[in-house]
This record gives structure tokens, sequence and C-alpha cells, in this order.
């Protein structure tokens, strides 16, 4: 059973079709990477997932059984475009935004001092929110999206606004959220922070879903059989003879003390006919199948989706 | 606990604990009773400025005019024209000349010259003072000529002054006595009362809803609650912070009628005012003269308790209703927009109204029974005004009930439809919708 699945769903603006038809299923504890273009739906995706918006047709299911309103507690959701009152307490705000997730105000105010204390930021919650800059006012809505454990957490763009201190301090806190059992949702355009933590993927283009799975799997399959040797620059060698007709060279380039080698197979051979070839011509420092990119992949699906 | 209690006391206590409202809660009467102290004040205050008038007398009369508080007339024997006004009150220093020509018993108009404009009390007192020394004269030969010594008290005595007494006949078939002027007053200050605080607690709403969305903390809040009963926690939070300032100008009020009443007239008990109906006796026996005593018992009789707890059931009733029907379309406005700055193409439609509604309502003051007042006590969008005025000279109860009525559905229609265009609007950023828009966005 998934953990989350959302099937056929359908959402219309006034003027466009802003989801059409699109089917996700989240394992457990997965950190499930929702990638696209902007303006491809993924936000309309989450604004249905978190129960903002209804969806014109299709269903959803938390745990198996059908969303429902009181199912919002279970749930923790940090917009792209995200606020707090300019003029409120930090303190009071967090647990007011605690409490409209169900916290009572005991349990509220324990978490949050447990919170602050590990963000180490006790010393502001008396402070007004104006009296914040972006990046601290982020970590307080992060802690606030957090604090109610919920079982399945929705980031949306998470990084944007942080310093690389403070994106590497979440990106551990939300793989920490995991261990303990979390299931998250990570929506982004920052493909090097999807291959960092996602475990698995959707990319969605055009108000439609192109592919979906574990990571590995999607970067396999766009994987085209292409090889890299790296080999010490040194005597000329001869490639096409090396290369025959199994293999197709598709770039040699050589940097400094370094020449690098990419050849695609054309035949049914094994693998290591190539490093066989090169073993007593060349001094190989190393010999790998090329695995696309998750950038790589992304630009290509979706330009040629166009 | 309940998410909408949640919403409501956050809304509240905000608000409760900025200074502006304890600001608001206290100066607001004060400066209205400071206002009418001043006003009193500058009509009652003398006027203290020295000023030396000249005045050229043609005429017979001798000093027909005499000092007026600082103001002095130096009767000048000088030949003068009025061509050399201007030389002869640079010359003399003085504030102005005044021209009494020698005709002035058949043909009284006298002629000032001043570089100054001359102050409007200051003229009336002159002329108040060249009448009465003209008529004086004139009843003095009439007196003469008519051989009757006594017959300006013999014209007093034909003085009749004509007083109305109201009795007001209730559906029940007693009548009860009460003064139309007073009810009016009540009527007219309870429409413009409802009227401002409609607009300030509406607008409220408002500049919260917009407040949220510029913010975006928005779409936090919509993922932990459902947007309609966020909103009504927030137009709920609100009300209740009206009406605890309301609550609080009432203790105030009742404060100060009860301290005022003991200072001015101890010894008088109102509810014996109301019944008693030998007045020359309570007035020997409590110092005052008849005609104070008179007035307090047609007010007394007027404002009686039942009234008072009548009237502010249906005052708190009809803010109520108003505010909530204006606050729920105020908050759809302030959703389909990014910024006030936008929200007043919308809001001027409304605004009109609540403006229309205030003027049907001093309309109603002068005579409650014409047409436009009746249906506009019916129309939920002036109704909370104009039934209020209306209502302080009494209503049949089922005209307030109908009025009630139509009120209450139209602010659960219009809420209905305000939330739709909120729950879409509060999401939209960037151009400012349509009207045509936002009727789409019902259909969302």
């Amino acid at each position: 059973m998934s953990f989350f699945v959302a099937r056929n769903i359908v959402k219309n603006y006034a003027n466009h079709r802003a989801l059409d038809d699109v089917s996700i299923e989240l394992p457990e504890r997965a950190v499930y990477g929702l990638l696209g273009p902007n303006g491809a739906g993924k936000t309309t995706l989450i604004r249905i997932i978190t129960q903002i918006t209804g969806p014109d047709s299709g269903t959803l299911f938390f745990k198996g059984k059908p969303l429902v309103p009181a199912d919002m507690t279970r749930i923790g959701y940090l917009p792209e475009e995200r606020g707090l009152y300019k003029k409120m307490k930090v303190g009071d705000q967090a647990l007011y935004l605690a409490r409209l997730k169900g916290l009572s105000r005991h349990d509220a105010i324990t978490q949050l001092k447990a919170w602050f204390e590990k963000f180490e930021i006790q010393g502001w919650w008396d402070k007004k929110v104006e009296e914040l800059s972006k990046g601290m006012a982020q970590k307080v809505q992060f802690i606030t999206t957090v604090l109610h454990k919920p079982e399945l957490l929705i980031f949306d763009e998470p990084f944007s606004g942080f310093d690389p201190i403070n994106v590497e301090l979440l990106k551990n806190e939300i793989l920490e959220l995991r261990r303990q059992g979390a299931t998250i949702i990570f929506s982004t355009h920052n493909m090097g922070s999807v291959e960092e933590i996602c475990s698995h993927i959707a990319l969605i283009n055009k108000s439609r879903k192109i592919v979906e799975g574990p990571i590995n799997t999607i970067r396999e399959t766009y994987a085209n059989d292409s090889y890299r040797i790296s080999i010490k620059t040194g005597p000329e060698l001869d490639i096409p003879a090396l290369t025959g007709s199994e293999f197709e060279l598709i770039s040699d380039q050589t940097e400094g003390s370094r020449r690098d080698i990419i050849l695609q197979k054309a035949a049914d051979v094994p693998a290591n006919t190539l490093l066989n070839r090169f073993l007593d011509k060349a001094d190989i420092l190393s010999y790998e199948k090329v695995i696309p990119s998750m950038n790589d992949i992304f630009i290509k699906l979706v330009k040629s989706n166009v | 606990m309940n998410k909408t209690l949640i919403v409501i006391s956050r809304e509240f206590s905000t608000r409760v604990r900025k200074k502006t409202f304890l600001v608001t809660t206290i100066l607001v009467p004060l400066l209205f009773i400071g206002l009418y102290a001043f006003m009193i004040w500058m009509m009652a205050k003398k006027d203290t400025q020295d000023r030396r008038i000249a005045v050229v007398n043609a005429s017979a009369i001798e000093q027909p005019i005499k000092k007026i508080n600082n103001t002095d007339f130096v009767y000048t024997t000088d030949s003068v024209s009025q061509e050399r006004a201007s030389d002869y009150l640079t010359a003399n220093n003085y504030y102005a000349i005044l021209w009494i020509p020698a005709d002035v018993m058949t043909n009284a108009e006298v002629v000032m010259h001043s570089f100054s404009q001359i102050p409007p009390s200051l003229e009336g007192d002159i002329r108040s003072q060249l009448r009465n020394r003209i008529e004086g004269i004139k009843k003095a030969a009439v007196i003469e000529e008519s051989g009757l010594p006594d017959l300006e008290e013999k014209l007093d005595a034909t003085r009749t002054p004509v007083r109305i007494r109201t009795l007001k006949v209730m559906e029940t078939g007693e009548s009860k006595e009460s003064s139309s002027a007073i009810a009016a007053i009540v009527g007219v200050v309870a429409g413009m009362a409802i009227y401002i605080f409609i607009l300030i607690y509406a607008s409220q709403v408002m500049q919260g809803v917009i407040q949220e969305k510029t913010n975006r903390i928005i779409e936090v809040l919509v993922s932990s609650i459902k947007p309609f009963p966020f909103l009504m926690g927030k137009i709920i939070g609100v009300a209740s912070v009206g009406l605890l300032q309301f609550v609080i100008w009432i203790i105030f009020g009742g404060v100060a009628i009860i301290a005022l009443q003991s200072v001015l007239m101890p010894g008088v008990d109102l509810e014996a005012l109301r019944n008693s109906a030998d007045l020359a006796q309570m007035a020997q026996s409590s110092g005052m003269d008849m005609a104070q005593l008179e007035t307090m018992k047609r007010i007394a009789l007027t404002i009686d308790p039942g009234y008072i707890i009548g009237f502010t059931t249906a005052f708190i009733f009809y803010f109520l209703g108003g505010y909530l029907l204006y606050a729920s379309l105020f908050a759809a406005i302030g959703a389909a927009v990014d910024n006030e700055t936008d929200s007043q193409q919308f809001m001027t439609p409304l605004s009109i109204v609540l403006i229309v509604a205030l003027y049907i309502g001093i309309a109603a003051m002068r005579n409650p029974e014409t047409p436009i007042v009746f249906w506009a006590s019916f129309i939920p969008f002036t109704s909370p005004v104009v039934m209020l005025v209306r209502m302080a000279f009494g209503v049949p109860t089922w005209e307030i009930l109908t009025s009630a009525a139509i009120l209450v559905a139209t602010f659960v229609f219009f809420t209905w439809v305000s939330s739709k265009i909120y729950r879409v609007g509060i999401l939209m950023y960037g151009k400012k919708p349509s009207w045509k828009e936002m009727y789409k966005w019902l259909k969302y």
C-alpha cells in the first residue's frame, strides 16, 4: 500500500487546464521530488494535496483512506511564497500556527522551546517578526511547519533565500525528519539538491506527468549505454582501431594530463570488451558507465515534450 | 479547541492589546465631550478685544449706543466726511467709524467704515442696541398718544405660550407620553453610531485580509484551517472587539448620566418624576423651577427603562447584522486585490450605499413616515441605519421582525458569495481582477 496516492487529478482554471489527469504515488518514507518548469502545475498539485483547493475530478488517498479535512493536521506545508504576521511576536505567532494544526497550548510550548533551542534562537521568542531578517524568519517558518510532527511534509522551494550554511542545516533537518519516519514531498528547480536528497521523483510538464519513479531507476533508464574511459595522456592512440565497429566515438577531450574518451555501445557486446582493448595501450585512470544527471534528464524531457 | 475559536481569540486579543484600542476607547468619548464643551464655550465666550469706535451722530437721539463688552463708542464732533473715513481712522487710531444719519428714526440705516472685518456678534449687538433704543422712543410716543399708560403691560399679558404633549398610542391600547424631539436626537445619534461602527470594523476586516494576503501568511493558514471558518473567525473576532468597546461606552455613559443627575438635580427621583402628576409640589420639594422639571419629565418619559433595553437590543442586533453583511463584502474585496489602493475601486459603491443610508436616516429624523424611509428600513444595505432612526419613534413589531429577517437572510447569502470570492482571491496575485472575473470565481 502506498503512503499517499493522487489518482487522475484534473484541475481547470478560467482559461487553462492546470492539471490534466495527473496521478502520483508516494511510498512511505520517500523523499519525493516534484520537478517541473515554472507554470507546470506543481503548486496547484501541492495545493490540492494540502486541501487548499479541491480538484475538479480525481481522488486522493492518505494511507489508503480517502483524504479528509481532518488530515490537514497530519500534513506540514512550507509554501514557496511564505510569510508571517509582521507585528506579532515570534513566540505568539509560532504558538498560533501550532494550535491551528491541532496541538494543545501546553504541547505546542514544549515543542517550540525544544526547536528554538535546537536552532539556537531562544532569544527571538519576544521579538516581533519585522525585526527578523529574511533568513531568520524562514527558520521560524520551518519550525512551524514541522512542529506538529506531521506524517507528510511538503516543502515548496525550501532553500530559496537561505545562505549555504542554513541550506545545509535545513537539508540535514529534512533528512533527520525522514529518518524519524516522515514522508516528504520536495518541489524544486534545484537539480543538485534533488540528486542529493530525493529517493523518488515525478516530472510534471505542461499540466501532465511525464515521468515518475525511484530516482536511480530513472537515471538508469535514461543512460544510453555510453562509457567514459579516462587515461593519462601519452603515446598516440589509434582510436578507430580500438573502438572497432562495436563502439561509436562520442567525444574525445584532453585536459592537462588527463584524456576523457566517451564511447557509445553500438552492438551488443560486454562492457569489458573496451577495457580489454585499452588495457595494454594506455594508462587507465577510470572506466565508468555514463549516468545522466537529473539536470540533463530534466532538460531533455522538457524539451522533447514541446 | 475548535480552530475557529483559536482564530477568534487571536483576532480579539491582538486588537484589544494594541494601544490604539485603549486610546480610541477612552479618547473617542472624551473627544466628543470636549468638542461639545468647546462649542458651548466658544458660543458663551465674551468678546474681550479692546476697540474704540468713533460715532458721527447726526440724529437727535442722544448717545444711542453704549459700551459693548470692551468696545468703547466715542461720540465725535469733528467734521469728517465719509470720503475721508480712511484718513480719519488712521489719524485717530479708531477701530471703526459709525455713521448715524439724521433720519434714523424713519430710515434706520447706519454705515460703518473699518479696516477690519467687523465680527458678526459685535455687529449684532450694535444693531440690537440701536433697534431697542429706537423702538423704545417710538413705543413711548404711542403710549403717550393712546392715553393708556399701562398699554405695554396689557400687550405683554396677551402673550400665550403653547405646549404640546405628544402621547404615543401603543398597539396594546395604552398611551405613553413622549417627546418626538428627544426621540429624533436619540435615533439619529444611534444611526450615526451604527454607520461609523460598521465602516470602522468592516474596514478593519478588509485590512486584515489584505495584510494576510500581502504578508503571504495566508497560504500557511489555509493549509491548517479551511478558508470559510477562518474568515468567520476573523469577522467574529473583530465584531467582539467592537462589542467590547460598545459595552465599555455604555458603562461609561451610564455612570456619567447617573453622576450628572446627582450633581445637577439632587433629590429628584426619575421614577417618581415619571409618575408624578403634580410637578409644582415636586418643584417645591426639590428646589427646582417648573420649566426645568417639565423638560426632565419629558426626557424621563421618552427614555424609560423598557425603551432603553429595547433600543439597545435593536442597536446591537442591527450593528451585528449590518456589520456582518458589510464585513463579508469588504473581506471579499480585500481578498480580490493585492493592496489597499486597489481596493478603492470596489469599496466606493459600498461606501456610497452606506452614506445614502446615513442621509436617509437623517431624513427619517425629520419625518419617519415617508415612503423612501419606509422602504430603506427594509433594504438590508440601509436598514441597519434607517430602521434604528425609525425605531426611536416607535415602529410596529412586524416591521422590525421583517426587516431583521431580511437582513439575516441577506448576510447569510452574501457571506456565502464572499467566501467563494475570498477562497479564490487570497491565492491570486498579480493583476487586479475585474467584476466579471470575480463573478467567475463564484463557480470555481
